[in-house]
């Protein structure tokens, strides 16, 4: 190779006009190369993967670590500086990673999410109730991320895990500012630790009086059995709570938005529900809305697609490529609720570390959306798209407020 | 059709539940995959060949 122009870094802006789409400079790279070369913000530089068969060859190969601890790997502000404290199974490798993420994956399998779905419906249901008898949907419309698209997931993860509710304005605020791209360093910091030290807190309650939810069980099975410290449980809840809030809110809110401007869809959606399920995969994929990787760190030199790619050297996958990869997803930027492969998207990631509450995201999805559709079959944006603000400016897209009318 | 399992690398994401759910369910300890049918059906055929294409850990194997 006798490329010696300087890295850029990971490509965030969408294709101009179109806010749905992935960065624009994904479909030329996965053409030209694939596997290239961007620059991080402390200077250094990680391979950045943008194919949708290297991207499940990298994440399903555990060679490639996500361990934030080991040299090489690519931080992120997202991702915090490489503590050993606190830091959560989804920075850890087997077998260290296995046991952690086994005492809580039956919180997350299928049949204990399916038994919260009239929770979840009833949840839906009173914001719905709520949105109706709000004021101001005349006059600027009403916010659909705060009346709905936000409370659902928030009042979902925050009943399993015990977290009181009551203190939403605070999580979500701290979560918003960990997850931005755009604060200084020392103000994500302090969110860092201001998280901490509530969940710390939290955690100190629940050891003297745990309930009958995911920080209550870990405190009895696990903490107290001498298999987790209680750091080790506040950074479970830290996990949970971040993970559980952010993605599905923001595949709401883009997904309300999608159908809003696909009256056709739409129409098809509310003609034949039982298309919901098939739409909310196709949804996954054609969003994407994690926009920051998932990154390892390789921990052995490994070849992939004929490519070198060095111990100690970072790679970071691009998701919202490889899902729109037209060797994999034919007219990949089309959104086509009825397409035969849509699950085979990466949205959730792909290997070991794929996503453990997915579960639960396509219940919330599909009750959300279902449920919408049938309540507001005549919603639409109270603003023109350009006024929308868009999260560019975070680790995952979204919008930061979608006024609504119907 | 013959399904063989890898059961200690399951990562519980379920999707194999979700796909194939008369032949796949998950242990309620650990939400850890089940065979529920070794030999499944002609009619099933397609539905396990899909839960192995995405299992994420490369957990399920499908002999002809």
């Amino acid at each position: 190779m006798t490329m010696f122009t300087a890295p850029a870094p990971l490509p965030v802006e969408p294709p101009s006009g179109c806010p749905f789409g992935p960065p624009a400079a994904f479909a030329a790279l996965r053409t030209t190369q694939p596997i290239s070369k961007i620059s991080l913000p402390d200077g250094s530089w990680a391979w950045l993967v943008t194919r949708y068969a290297d991207i499940r060859t990298v994440l399903g190969d555990t060679r490639f670590s996500s361990d934030t601890t080991v040299h090489g790997y690519p931080l992120s502000g997202m991702t915090g500086g490489p503590s050993t404290r606190n830091r959560g199974f989804i920075r850890t490798d087997p077998p260290e990673h296995t046991r952690l993420r086994r005492m809580v994956t039956r919180e997350f399998m299928v049949k204990r999410v399916e038994a919260l779905r009239p929770e979840i419906q009833r949840i839906t249901e009173e914001l719905c109730d709520a949105m109706e008898r709000a004021e101001g949907r005349a006059e600027g419309g009403v916010d659909l991320v705060q009346a709905l698209a936000l409370p659902v997931p928030s009042l979902v993860i925050s009943l399993l895990l015990g977290v009181p509710y009551d203190d939403h304005d605070l999580f979500q605020g701290l979560t918003g500012t960990l997850l931005s791209r755009t604060v200084p360093d020392d103000e994500r910091e302090a969110a860092r630790a201001e998280l901490r030290d509530y969940l710390d807190r939290l955690v100190t309650a629940k050891e003297a009086d745990p309930g009958d939810d995911i920080l209550g069980r870990l405190i009895v099975e696990q903490q107290r059995t001498g298999e987790l410290t209680h750091d080790q449980v506040a950074a479970f809840a830290a996990l949970l709570l971040i993970a559980g809030h952010e993605t599905t809110a923001n595949m709401i809110g883009l997904s309300a938005l999608t159908l809003m401007r696909d009256p056709a869809t739409a129409e098809k959606l509310r003609q034949e529900p039982a298309l919901i399920r098939g739409a909310v995969e196709e949804l996954l994929r054609f969003h994407s809305i994690i926009r920051n990787g998932p990154r390892r760190v390789a921990t052995a030199d490994v070849e992939v697609d004929g490519h070198l790619i060095r111990a100690g050297e970072g790679v970071v996958v691009a998701v919202p490529s490889g899902n729109r990869d037209e060797s994999v997803f034919a007219d990949a930027d089309r959104l086509d609720v009825c397409r035969p492969n849509a699950q085979h998207h990466v949205a959730f990631g792909y290997g070991i570390h794929q996503c453990l509450g997915q579960a639960l995201a396509r219940v919330e999805l599909q009750v959300v959306l279902g449920t919408l559709l049938r309540r507001f079959p005549a919603m639409r944006p109270a603003v023109p798209v350009e006024e929308i603000p868009f999260r560019t400016d975070m680790s995952i897209y979204g919008c930061h407020a979608l006024p609504v009318t119907w | 059709m013959k399904i063989t399992l890898d059961a200690d690398k399951c990562c519980a994401a379920g999707q194999c539940v979700l796909i194939a759910p008369e032949v796949f369910d998950q242990r309620d300890e650990d939400g850890v995959v089940v065979l529920l049918d070794a030999a499944p059906p002609a009619a099933q055929h397609d539905a396990v060949r899909e839960a192995a294409a995405i299992c994420p850990a490369a957990v399920i194997e499908v002999h002809a």
